[in-house]
């Protein structure tokens, strides 16, 4: 093998080399993509990163890229918070918030996972690349295959956020409204993948673009200062990112890059589409699927893919998975924005929530490292907190009816002091 | 009564390249049962060794998901639609 990675399979191990394939032919399960550690050790090494800029391609020895790929773009590389207010109110001091609220070009961590799914589709010359998705997954295809030049194709449910479908529209990306929820619409893309021809990238592309999540784990790592933290707390919808983050942490541990130590991963979903955390909670085999009915739309995944998967990380870490009515995530919405200074969307409210709920119950500790996963960004989702915010009632343009506004708010609060 | 299973791509190596099979079955399980009898090859890939459909295999029962229709024993009508789908999961423990 002259490459350092190939697709195999999760159950029986075949190996199928490089493909746009899913499953494995044989017995039909999962492919992901494993690498010949020794190779990449071989080429891999961390003091190369210094010269390096600070976004995701910087750990390309450690991702599925063919020879002589050169970054397309400038994906990844967002913040990691010391939330010291937000963590005050909780007790805790060593509270970080992962920001991909702020990713580039489309503001979610989806912009991760499509930007290795992309380099896959050129490599396997698709023209046409597509995806189903829950909103943000759509944006970043859209986003990425503009400034790539493929044709976009993406599958959604007709119920999507405005917000959602007018930031794929945009890029003159085709979309397909599907009357279905998200797992009616991920049906149909499994189906079209095997009728056409197209790279769908969390479909036939899945093993490749799953990879691309992996980078959000190595930079939560190197911004602590390549060490590794005590719990993370990752948002769930098809299960995925949980695993991949774990997946991240092995191989800096394998490469000698951090300190092995436990790392507990703590699922999060919303109440109403938990077919995870119920499965963590009651101790399932297997999770059972649920219709969704949340307002945590980009979570509404109700037969999650890599369910079992996220399952086992969680249960073998010694983790937890909690879940949040809509009301508390709109509430750890404005927590999370008026502590931090970061709005995100409803995926971050629903992790911000259970983190509090994790809290609240002992799970994780007040001097444990605990970094909190938000994904996306809260101008995709306004919709969900607008009726918190009525508008104000307008004044006149004179100094006086700013003092009998203030003297109004005043007494109706007495929370405005008057200067 | 008659009813068609729908059979991907991946699959159609065990049955001889057929695309959709009919047959005559009163619930799921029959069908299923009568599709492996009929292509012995995709017993194992339906059913794992305590005999459940594998984790990895999604079957619908026209639009659904049989796991909402009370699961395989759900019972079918005549010209109803069985979809055999593989689910698309990612993977990653090494």
């Amino acid at each position: 093998m002259s490459e350092s990675y190939q697709l195999r399979c999760r159950e029986c191990g075949r190996l199928w080399g490089n493909t746009p394939k899913s499953f494995c032919e044989e017995c039909f399960s999962p492919l992901e993509v494993a690498y010949d550690y020794d190779a990449v050790k071989r080429i891999a090494r961390k003091e190369d990163l210094a010269s390096r800029s600070f976004n995701m391609w910087r750990y390309s020895e450690l991702l599925p890229l063919p020879e002589g790929f050169v970054a397309p773009n400038s994906v990844g590389g967002t913040p990691l918070v010391h939330a010291r207010h937000l963590g005050k109110k909780w007790g805790l001091q060593n509270l970080y918030v992962k920001n991909d609220a702020v990713c580039y070009p489309s503001l979610s961590f989806k912009d991760r996972v499509v930007a290795t799914a992309l380099t896959a589709a050129h490599r396997f010359e698709f023209k046409t690349v597509g995806c189903s998705s829950t909103g943000n997954l759509a944006n970043a295809v859209a986003a990425q295959s503009a400034q790539q030049g493929f044709e976009a194709c993406v599958f959604i449910p007709a119920d999507l956020e405005p917000a959602k479908v007018l930031n794929t529209a945009v890029y003159g990306t085709r979309i397909v409204r599907i009357n279905g929820n998200y797992d009616h619409v991920n049906r149909l893309c499994a189906q079209i993948a095997d009728r056409f021809h197209w790279g769908l990238v969390n479909v036939n592309l899945r093993p490749y673009y799953a990879e691309g999540s992996k980078t959000h784990g190595y930079e939560i790592a190197e911004q602590l200062g390549w060490t590794l933290p005590d719990n993370v707390v990752v948002p769930m919808a098809g299960g995925s990112l949980i695993t991949k983050i774990a997946k991240a942490f092995r191989e800096l541990i394998l490469l000698g890059w951090v300190k092995e130590k436990p790392v507990k991963f703590f699922g999060a979903q919303a109440t109403g589409c938990s077919p995870i955390s119920d499965g963590v909670k009651r101790n399932l085999a297997r999770f059972e699927p649920q219709r969704p009915e949340t307002i945590a739309r980009s979570l509404a995944i109700g037969n999650p893919a890599d369910g079992p998967y996220a399952i086992k990380e969680i249960r073998d870490s010694r983790g937890w998975a909690e879940d949040v009515s809509d009301r508390e995530i709109v509430q750890a919405i404005q927590l999370l924005a008026e502590s931090e200074g970061i709005f995100a969307e409803t995926a971050g409210g629903v992790t911000v929530g259970v983190a509090q709920k994790l809290i609240g119950g002992g799970r994780i500790g007040a001097k444990e490292t605990t970094v909190v996963c938000v994904t996306g960004n809260g101008l995709k989702t306004t919709d969900a907190i607008t009726a918190e915010y009525p508008s104000a009632e307008a004044i006149a343009p004179r100094l006086d009816a700013f003092e009998a506004y203030l003297d109004a708010q005043l007494a109706a609060s007495a929370g405005v002091a008057r200067i | 009564m008659s009813v068609t299973i729908e059979i991907p791509t991946a699959f159609r190596k065990f049955t001889d390249g057929t695309p959709k099979y009919s047959c005559s079955a009163t619930t799921v399980a029959e069908a299923l049962n009568v599709l492996t009898e009929r292509f012995p090859g995709l017993g194992k890939h339906v059913r794992d060794d305590q005999g459940q459909i594998r984790q990895f295999l999604n079957v619908y029962l026209n639009e659904e998901d049989i796991r909402f229709l009370g699961g395989e024993g759900c019972s079918l009508k005549d010209g109803d639609r069985v979809l055999l789908v593989p689910s698309i999961a990612g993977g990653s423990r090494e």
